[in-house]
């Protein structure tokens, strides 16, 4: 296996060699004029993408998050990561912490509850990196609801500057509405294998 | 493919996946051309997609920049992409993850047959992937005793409905939601017999179908539409969270990749991440991203492969001109503004490429001689040029495989008569501009005519005609 796969390897790139023939090593000049990183940050521009895609959005203060989660999911079981704020979470929901939990233990949870690492205003991205506060991947795609919880030193203009904050090294999830399709006839259709519904809660800066 | 030699860029092998049609181009067209659904289906849902983009594109005043940057990056990347490939193979190992490296289909498919059976399972869950259709690794998945489950919506609908697909980005979009309903209610165990063709209520029945096998299937089978050489960092961009299940349940992750989709830095990324979703879905951004870097302890795959996979690519890179049709993202921008996809569907295109990129990609995968028609499959009009993000220049790479396929004809056929009426067409300005100006009023005036624009439409009826006379061909072929 090893050998074969030694091989195929010099083989591949023995053929792409004689295909570009010889050949510069240094990158070429790539021409960015295109709006770079550090363009003024418009949340109401975010809103307004964030509802364009079907999300619902809410803004206010750290301390009111708790009052927008039990309005959303109150009464109901909800998984949260491991360092997620603890007055977030209203006493009327049951949060439990993923600790390992299984696939199927946590398909079985109504919602979930994270924070966020970078917002996209232009584009109504929100963008989770597997942080503490927003736990590992899986967490936020089984259950049905996901409340997003957002501080506007997050948010950023465009692209250039989400991938200039991110870390690639991180696993990444970049999220912009719920889960849709628009395999049939191109109607987009919300909520397919992903949460349905997706509510993204705006908190000024600590 | 131990017995090519060493170093000599070759195309794809025959009888094994899906770059040949069994028919020409002229062929299958005029037998999709007769179907009236399917081009109401069609001319539908390409005028709704080219609506969504071009709004879409319009909120971006620096599209022309942003494309200009894109085209620059995938140059750069095939004068490197050798040392491109070492650096991303190094990045992709450091991470916990690993590479392997496919010269075919064959291989590819022997090698992911391979790490599905290691695992022990004989069920896999996939991901809309261009290049495992390419390579037919459902069928040797089957043949080895393994299910493949699609998992996007559309490929679902294609493999219940025992059908092919015919676009790239929304493999079913030759079928309507009444025509789905019925293969779901055939088709999909377990269904709700009172299923309505709502497509709200057609996408929760696959919701529901697929769920459990998401939960209990301990592999998946991934493509990748971006992978960047500098942190060895992979990224799926799709919609319906059918990704995002693939890559963060199972224990196992193979992603199969051709070697053409390598980017150089992860700040190339906010490049594509901005053209990819505009100029395909028509969004601002699709739904879900993922971007995995090797293994993350505890979060997702712990086992993480890559199949880095060449099956022609180095054969198409070896043509200077041809080589760009390697710089293509998938979006499928081309296909939906292709006045000849537009009545023909994709598969009349016989290949896994349809319209206008796989008029010039599967040729030149394949050896031209085994597509022959498909450098004809085009009015010239130009659409493609216009709205592919990357500016890859569909039209030059048309005329340039029209010119090779001449080449390499020895002696004339009907392929190559028609060529020559082309290639004179194409000689007189005048003709050729009239042909392109009809070929855009017609695509604009949204004509849903049963035939194909011109000068397609001389070249089909004219497969109907008595063959010119030789002596006509040749005098021809001698003043050239
Ligand atoms: S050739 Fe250009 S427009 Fe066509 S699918 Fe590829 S990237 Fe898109």
């Amino acid at each position: 296996m090893v050998g074969r796969t030694v091989n195929s390897r010099e083989l591949i790139l023995g053929r792409l060699r004689a295909a570009i023939g010889p050949t510069t090593t240094t990158p070429a000049e790539v021409p960015r004029d295109y709006r770079p990183a550090g363009g003024d940050v418009d949340l109401d521009v975010l809103v307004h993408r964030l509802t364009d895609y079907r999300a619902t959005v809410h803004r206010c203060s750290d301390a009111e998050v708790a009052k927008v989660v039990d309005e959303v999911l109150g009464g109901q079981r909800v998984v949260v990561p491991p360092r997620v704020p603890g007055h977030w979470l209203p006493a009327t929901v049951a949060a439990v912490t993923d600790e390992n939990l299984t696939a199927e233990q946590i398909a079985a949870f109504d919602g979930v509850v994270t924070a966020a690492a970078v917002a996209i205003a232009e584009t109504g991205t929100v963008v989770l990196d597997a942080a503490p506060d927003q736990g590992r991947r899986v967490i936020t795609l089984l259950p049905d609801v996901h409340i997003c919880v957002l501080r506007t030193d997050q948010v950023v203009a465009g692209a250039p500057d989400a991938i200039a904050r991110l870390d690639p090294n991180r696993p990444l999830t970049w999220i912009s509405g719920p889960s849709a399709t628009s395999d049939i006839e191109l109607n987009r259709v919300e909520g397919v294998h992903g949460p349905r519904r997706l509510h993204v809660v705006i908190v000024p800066r600590p | 493919m131990t017995s090519t030699f060493l170093g000599m860029p070759t195309t794809a092998p025959r009888g094994v996946g899906h770059l040949r049609g069994d028919q020409s181009f002229p062929a299958a067209a005029r037998r999709a051309l007769a179907d009236s659904q399917l081009r109401r289906n069609l001319g539908h849902a390409t005028a709704t997609i080219r609506a969504k983009s071009a709004a879409v594109i319009a909120e971006a005043p620096d599209w022309q920049q942003l494309r200009d940057a894109g085209a620059a990056i995938k140059a750069d990347v095939m004068a490197r992409l050798p040392e491109l490939l070492e650096q991303l193979e190094a990045a992709v190992t450091a991470a916990g993850g690993t590479v392997h490296w496919a010269a075919d289909a064959v291989e590819a498919n022997r090698i992911v047959t391979e790490l599905v059976a290691a695992t022990g399972s004989d069920r896999v869950i996939k991901v809309k992937s261009m290049a495992t259709q390419e390579i037919g690794l459902n069928e040797a998945l089957e043949a080895a005793g393994i299910t493949p489950v699609e998992t996007d919506l559309a490929e679902l609908i294609v493999q219940l409905g025992d059908d092919r697909p015919s676009h790239i980005l929304v493999p079913a979009i030759h079928r309507n939601r009444a025509e789905i309903r019925e293969i779901f209610l055939r088709e999909m165990p377990g269904v709700d017999p009172a299923l309505t063709d709502d497509p709200v209520a057609l996408a929760a029945a696959a919701r529901r179908y697929l769920r459990q096998t998401f939960l209990h299937t301990p592999v998946a089978v991934s493509g990748a539409n971006f992978a960047v050489a500098e942190t060895g960092t992979l990224v799926v961009v799709e919609s319906e969270g059918n990704g995002r299940m693939c890559l963060t349940l199972p224990e196992t992750l193979i992603t199969v990749m051709g070697v053409e989709k390598v980017v150089p830095t992860w700040r190339d990324l906010e490049v594509f991440l901005q053209l990819l979703p505009r100029a395909s879905t028509g969004e601002r951004m699709n739904p879900y991203t993922s971007m995995w870097t090797g293994v993350s302890p505890g979060d997702g795959p712990q086992q993480v492969h890559l199949v880095l996979l060449d099956n022609g690519r180095s054969a198409v890179l070896a043509d200077e001109v041809g080589r760009q049709a390697l710089h293509c993202i998938r979006c499928s921008a081309c296909l939906n503004v292709c006045p000849v996809y537009e009545r023909t569907g994709g598969h009349a295109y016989g290949s896994v490429y349809p319209g206008p990129i796989g008029a010039v990609l599967s040729p030149q995968l394949t050896g031209v001689e085994e597509n022959a028609s498909l450098p004809y499959a085009s009015s010239l009009c130009g659409a493609c040029y216009d709205a592919c993000p990357v500016k890859i220049n569909i039209p030059e790479l048309l005329v340039h495989l029209r010119a090779a396929h001449v080449t390499a004809q020895r002696r004339p056929t009907t392929e190559s008569i028609a060529m020559a009426a082309a290639a004179y067409t194409m000689d007189h300005p005048a003709l050729y501009a009239a042909a392109q100006r009809a070929a855009r009023l017609t695509r604009l005036a949204g004509r849903r005519g049963r035939g194909l624009p011109p000068p397609l439409s001389g070249w089909t009826i004219g497969r109907d005609l008595p063959q010119p006379p030789p002596q006509t061909f040749r005098e021809w072929w001698a003043e050239r």
